[in-house]
């Protein structure tokens, strides 16, 4: 099988690669790119482990083929901070311990990410259903929902 | 994991995909937003050796209002389709079904004509089209076909779609007046396949209900309409004898099955529970 040729932006830079069909963009960032922090939970969508967006949109990475990403903008977790400068979502994650193991973290920063974009100020119940699709099996979810509420409200200038 | 190799093909017209279709036959599947197949590729449950990629194929997406009817493109994204007033307004069972489907991350991919070409018999989408009375549209080498939802859906993932044809758009009536919709599941977790589900259309005229449509999903190979409770139920208002004569008459319409997630029996309890619940919605307004 030949290998495509994809141009694509990612986190702002304009990355050119070789990819096999049966590559997911999943596989695409992690493998060829060395852009790890996306992981493979489930690589059925149940997890959002390897939560990226396309185009401005969450998506699930390991449910989208990499030729598919030709002439797209790609945002990972590695975009999210500003140099040294955290993101207010991953500092609050820092400081009310929304984590532990950090296999979900990355997935779920994203998801939050986007959506506090649709949504600047969720409901507590809002946010659970927005990062539903995230599974986490260390935290119980609890500090999670309070980092991405005081975020939301650091973000909203309130 | 990871799919097994294949090609990959990202045809600009329908006509085009007609010809790979034709060609290659039961070797090509058809890739629109991935959310299920993805997953059989990734599981190599499926080991198509061509992908035909249809996200380019624009004009099989949107949705557009066309006399009584609202038409659905095949490639139109369950996130548009949730956010859509027109859905809202003209077709609020499918509004009331979507945030019950999967998370957003998948409804921002997935696409309504993948979800029912896919036929999955837990899926929210076929039920509700058969409950609305929806015509699918089917495009092959001789044109276009139009077919009752409720002929779609011939058993275990299996539809009316031949070999070389390609599902490409949606047609629902739009809600007439005097009706109403009702939609509710029960799943271990919000946004898992429903271990019971159903949707509900009728007409209600001061708490009477007439042609009620109740049809059920993941009791059965495809949406299961429920004929006898549905007819139970005409010319009734909603209160515990007509509920119960409902729920009575469900035994007559399904055979639910046990797998991991539940036994027949608690199924087929959830059946009338739901059955209750969508009833007494209907009622309510």
């Amino acid at each position: 099988m030949k290998k495509h040729h994809i141009s694509a932006t990612i986190n702002g830079d304009e990355v050119d690669f070789l990819c096999e069909t049966s590559e997911t963009l999943l596989d695409v960032l992690r493998d060829d790119l060395n852009l790890t922090g996306a992981k493979e939970g489930c690589g059925t969508g149940d997890c959002g482990a390897c939560s990226v967006t396309l185009d401005g949109v969450l998506v699930c990475s390991c449910l989208v083929l990499g030729v598919e990403a030709e002439g797209k903008e790609i945002e990972t977790i590695e975009g999210m901070a500003d140099g040294d400068e955290l993101h207010p979502l991953q500092r609050k994650f820092v400081e009310h311990i929304a984590l532990q193991c950090g296999i979900c973290t990355p997935g779920l920063l994203i998801s939050a990410r986007s959506l506090l974009e649709k949504n600047p100020d969720p409901t507590e119940e809002e946010v659970r259903f927005g990062l539903a699709g995230n599974l986490c099996r260390c935290t119980g979810y609890q500090n999670i929902i309070k980092a991405v509420m005081d975020a939301a409200q650091e973000m909203r200038g309130a | 994991m990871k799919p097994s190799a294949f090609n990959y093909a990202k045809p600009s017209s329908v006509d085009e995909v007609l010809g790979l279709l034709s060609e290659h036959g039961d070797e090509a599947t058809i890739l629109a937003g991935g959310q299920s197949l993805m997953p059989t590729m990734n599981m190599r449950l499926s080991a198509p050796s061509l992908v035909i990629d249809i996200n380019g194929l624009v004009d099989l997406s949107g949705i557009s209002s066309d006399g009584d009817s609202l038409r659905i493109g095949a490639l139109t994204r369950h996130v548009e389709i949730e956010n859509s007033p027109e859905i809202a307004k003209h077709a609020p069972l499918i509004a009331m079904a979507m945030p019950s489907i999967a998370h957003p991350a998948i409804r921002n991919r997935g696409t309504m004509g993948g979800s029912v070409a896919m036929a999955d018999p837990a899926a929210e989408l076929p039920a509700c089209l058969c409950a609305l009375g929806a015509e699918i549209e089917i495009t092959g080498s001789g044109g276009a076909r139009k077919v009752a939802a409720t002929d779609f859906f011939r058993g275990l993932y299996d539809t009316d779609l031949g070999d070389g044809e390609i599902l490409t758009a949606i047609e629902i009536p739009k809600i007439s007046a005097g009706y109403r919709s009702a939609f509710d599941e029960l799943a271990r977790r919000h946004g898992d396949y429903a271990m019971c589900g159903v949707a509900a259309h009728a007409k209600v005229d001061g708490g009477t209900i007439s042609d009620l449509r109740l049809v059920f999903f993941a009791v059965g190979g495809t949406p299961v309409a429920a004929a006898s409770a549905s007819a139970a139920m005409e010319g009734q208002s909603v209160d515990d004898n007509s509920i119960a004569a409902a729920q009575a008459a469900l035994e007559e319409d399904i055979s639910p099955f046990d797998d991991l997630h539940c036994s027949a029996t608690l199924r087929m309890h959830y059946a009338k529970e739901l059955t209750k619940h969508v009833l007494t919605t209907l009622a309510a307004g």
